[in-house]
């Protein structure tokens, strides 16, 4: 084995999401949960590739950050060449070669978490003081990521990064007031996009008031229609489906998603909305299990982090466990109408090639990070 | 760095936390409110799947059943009405998209099993996370499918309603509403459309309303066993009480004229005659002058104590259902003072008044019973579909409008008028029948809607019925609503 001291726990309750996941696709579609095992054998080998390469140090990885930033946005573009890219619900964040579709913002997110991590552990200091000069780089890969992102309409994945920009800079900074301003800029900035741009203004009006008295401009069909007919009828017809599982769901296999003319209800519902579907056939106690499942992850990366003895190690695991919290967050808190709603997977759960491989890239991640901490504590 | 690590692994653990809350609240508090709203695509689909109990007539003949389907690895049910036209108003309907009416409506909770209670719901959820079909409660009604079909024969096609009660228990035995329409008409194509354009022989009535329960008629002289029981039981008059009949009365300084009524063969003025009589050759100018010394609050005041200005409870939605009452531009109207009633034509049943059928008879089997009104129904039993019984209807009783004294006059005052009055047609051999007949003007010449209401055996009453025929040209209650009346009490009695 070539990580005999990692965290024992991770790797199973990977298995176990994987597994949650596999299980609710092929209840949805068996032709995808086929297709969506391949992608679990590829994730598989690249977790074993990513172990094998990387088990003697993985810290190697820090001489390269620059690499991953650029290799980053170079992700987040790929999907708005010509010929590659392809638009999905007015938003472009997927390359097709061939009948393989792929979703490269996954992957630059990992790209992205390693080049703050070994970015921030160099300069953690200097950036405490404040000096422009050292924020200079930092600030042109995050922003150039932040616009790649907003130029393809990628709001969910937009959100996801700044999450996981602002958790680790207060982890390298210990300033809160980094926090504080960034959380204000945020707030200024999502406020002056609304005026600006349609697509976000949409998200926040749908959050706030998914549900119209009257008849509005409905651009999809080109006449007054009510929001929850229009705009927010996927995120309305989701909730619906959470209401019809309530606390003990419909079972597996007996959910209700297609209407009686026999069309889907909720569009999306493998990939983005995954988890109205298993709230629906497994109900409250069902989807609080899961839940549960995803704290005790976060709880143990958290705890490599903490184990870790550098700087490094400890910035890549928290960016890796906390980016793995977030985007939970970003989906389900979207689907509850906790904040607005914002396209993005569930991690392991939901269906995709490029979320596999890049959750399982960064389970390889924590694992690497806690066989040598763990290493180093035995040999102390 | 690691006072950040903790305050961060806080705050991702805090926002997943947040997630089983939100989700909680998503699936326990705001199930009921997600599930009634209009466009929920899943508890559209979610309905169909539950199989809807059966609506029962009184015989056990199926009123309403479902069709069984198996679509996309799901069974659904539809909604289908074997007796077609026979009680659409009652009955209503259930439809694939999920909108209900009539009593589809008001007992959807038991017909699609969602009625829980301590004892059922943890069977339920079982039921349900085991996938099996939810059967929901099956419905046995009071109403006789063969006198409902009679009832309807009788009308002809012509727009009118016939009630039929128990006169004890309040029971509903027919309960028929013309022009009628086929409910399983509703969900094809353009069905929706054919039903509205269907508007019976008088031309501007609705198939889809009952009217029985909330057809306004002016009562005419059917009102006069409201003005009879306000005169007799506040003690102004007495049954053999005289009055002066020169063939009209005097009101507000001109003349209110009789009626013409089929049975004056003789002078249309009658002379010396006692309010019995009066009420037998139902005379107007009797009770034009009977409305004029107690006055129109009083009769008003009587008129609600049976229940007028106030729905009658039935087991059909509320909206199905009028009040009965002074109406002016189309509503219901309360009279400031005594000034802005005319008391004179009240008493027979004309200014502004307008009443149900079911309000007219409820009437009469406050009379036939003894002065206590029976409270109207027409669920006689729930039935879970395991055949245990759900909920039984016992009688009940409305109020006591009139003193049991006041009743059996009356009682005696309606004989007359089948024995010798304007009701003769009601006859039946060998049993006593008790009514009153009404022809009220519409103000559109000799086109009358024609009434009776009835009850009989008249000395232990068992069934009230209650007829009205929309707009009949020369058509008087006496000689059109009578004999219907007539077949359907032969039909109950079993003669």
């Amino acid at each position: 084995m070539t990580v005999p001291l990692a965290d024992p726990y991770l790797l199973p309750m990977a298995a176990l999401l994987t597994a949650i996941g596999v299980t609710e696709i092929y209840r949805l579609g068996p032709g995808n949960a086929f297709r969506q095992g391949l992608w679990i054998v590829i994730g598989v080998a690249a977790f074993g590739a990513t172990l094998f390469w990387l088990h003697k140090d993985y810290r190697a990885l820090e001489h390269y950050k620059y690499v991953f930033g650029v290799t980053a946005i170079g992700l987040l573009f790929l999907p708005a060449l010509p010929v590659i890219g392809e638009t999905v619900n007015g938003s472009r964040l997927w390359i097709h070669v061939g009948s393989l579709q792929f979703q490269p913002g996954e992957l630059g997110k990992i790209a992205l978490i390693v080049f703050l991590a070994a970015y921030l552990r160099e300069k953690r200091e200097v950036l405490a003081q404040g000096r422009l000069k050292d924020w200079g780089p930092l600030l042109v890969i995050w922003g150039g990521a932040m616009l790649v992102l907003f130029a393809t309409n990628d709001l969910g994945s937009a959100l996801l990064y700044y999450g996981i920009f602002l958790a680790m800079l207060y982890v390298a900074t210990a300033r809160i007031s980094f926090v504080a301003a960034a959380l204000g800029l945020f707030l200024v900035g999502a406020f002056g996009l609304s005026y600006f741009t349609p697509h976000v203004q949409d998200r926040v009006t749908n959050w706030l008031s998914p549900w119209s008295a009257h008849k509005i401009y409905c651009p999809l069909v080109g006449h007054d229609a009510l929001r929850q007919d229009c705009q927010s009828y996927q995120l309305v017809q989701s909730l619906y489906s959470l209401g019809h599982g309530g606390f003990g769901g419909t079972g597996l296999g007996h959910g209700i998603f297609t209407s009686t003319s026999g069309g889907q209800v909720i569009p999306d519902l493998n990939t983005d909305f995954i988890y109205s579907a298993l709230a629906q056939e497994l109900g409250l106690v069902g989807v609080s299990a899961l839940l549960l499942l995803y704290m005790a992850f976060v709880l143990r990366g958290f705890r490599i982090a903490l184990a870790a003895s550098d700087g490094f190690s400890k910035l890549l695991a928290a960016g890796l466990s906390f980016g793995f919290a977030f985007q939970t967050f970003v989906i389900v808190g979207g689907i509850t109408r906790v904040i607005p709603l914002t396209g993005i997977t569930l991690p392991f759960v939901s269906y995709g090639g490029s979320s596999v491989v890049a959750n399982f890239l960064l389970v390889a991640g924590l694992l690497l990070i806690s066989n040598r901490a763990n290493r180093q504590e035995a040999g102390a | 760095m690691n006072k950040q690590l903790l305050h961060v692994s806080v705050a991702a653990l805090v926002l997943l936390a947040a997630l089983i809350v939100s989700t909680t609240y998503w699936q326990t508090w705001a199930v009921g409110d997600l599930a009634d709203r209009q466009d929920n695509a899943i508890q559209l689909v979610a309905r169909l799947t539950v199989d809807r109990g059966k609506i029962l007539g009184a015989g056990g003949t199926v009123l309403a059943t479902n069709r069984k389907h198996r679509k996309h690895g799901l069974t659904t049910f539809t909604r289908r009405y074997p007796a077609g036209h026979l009680a659409p108003q009652v009955i209503g309907y259930s439809t694939a998209a999920g909108t209900t009416t009539g009593l589809e409506a008001s007992l959807e909770d038991y017909l699609t099993g969602a009625n829980t209670n301590l004892s059922n719901t943890f069977s339920q959820e079982l039921d349900k996370l085991g996938g099996k079909t939810v059967h929901g409660d099956n419905v046995i009604l009071t109403l006789r499918p063969a006198l409902q079909s009679l009832a309807l024969q009788e009308l002809q096609g012509r727009c009118g309603a016939v009630v039929a009660l128990d006169a004890k228990t309040g029971a509903v035995y027919a309960m028929a509403s013309s022009p009628t329409y086929d409910p399983n008409l509703i969900e094809q194509p353009n069905g929706f459309a054919k039903v509205l354009r269907i508007k019976g022989s008088c031309g501007d009535s609705s198939a889809l309303v009952n009217n029985a329960t909330a057809g306004l008629y002016p009562p005419g002289s059917t009102f006069k066993m409201v003005t009879a029981a306000a005169a007799l039981d506040s003690g102004a008059y007495t049954p053999s009480s005289v009055f002066d009949d020169p063939g009209y009365c005097v009101e507000y300084g001109s003349h209110v004229s009789n009626a013409g009524n089929p049975d004056q063969n003789g002078p249309e003025a009658f002379g010396s005659v006692t309010l019995e009589q009066g009420f037998e050759h139902s005379i107007n100018s009797v009770f034009c002058n009977v409305g004029k010394h107690i006055g129109g609050e009083k009769i008003l005041e009587y008129a609600k104590r049976f229940g007028f200005y106030s729905l009658p409870p039935l087991d059909t939605p509320p909206s199905t259902s009028q009040q009965s009452g002074l109406y002016k531009n189309g509503k219901l109207w309360f009279p400031k003072d005594s000034n802005q009633i005319d008391p004179g034509r009240l008493a027979f049943g004309q200014f502004n008044m307008l009443a149900t059928p079911l309000q007219m008879a409820l009437v009469a089997a406050t009379i036939a019973d003894k002065g206590a009104e029976p409270k109207p129904y027409l669920v006689q039993k729930i039935v879970a579909s395991d055949g245990s019984t759900v909920a039984t209807t016992s009688p009940q009783t409305l109020g006591h409008p009139i003193k049991a004294s006041t009743a059996a006059e009356l009682n005696r005052m309606m004989q007359l008028v089948v024995q010798a009055g304007t009701g003769t047609s009601a006859q039946i051999p060998g049993v006593a029948v008790a009514g009153k007949t009404g022809t009220a003007e519409l103000g559109l010449g000799t086109v009358y809607d024609a009434w009776f209401v009835c009850f009989a055996p008249a000395n232990n009453p068992r069934f009230v019925v209650s007829v009205v025929v929309e707009k009949q040209p020369n058509g008087f209650g006496g000689s059109v609503s009578a004999p219907i009346a007539k077949a359907i009490l032969e039909k109950l009695l079993g003669t």
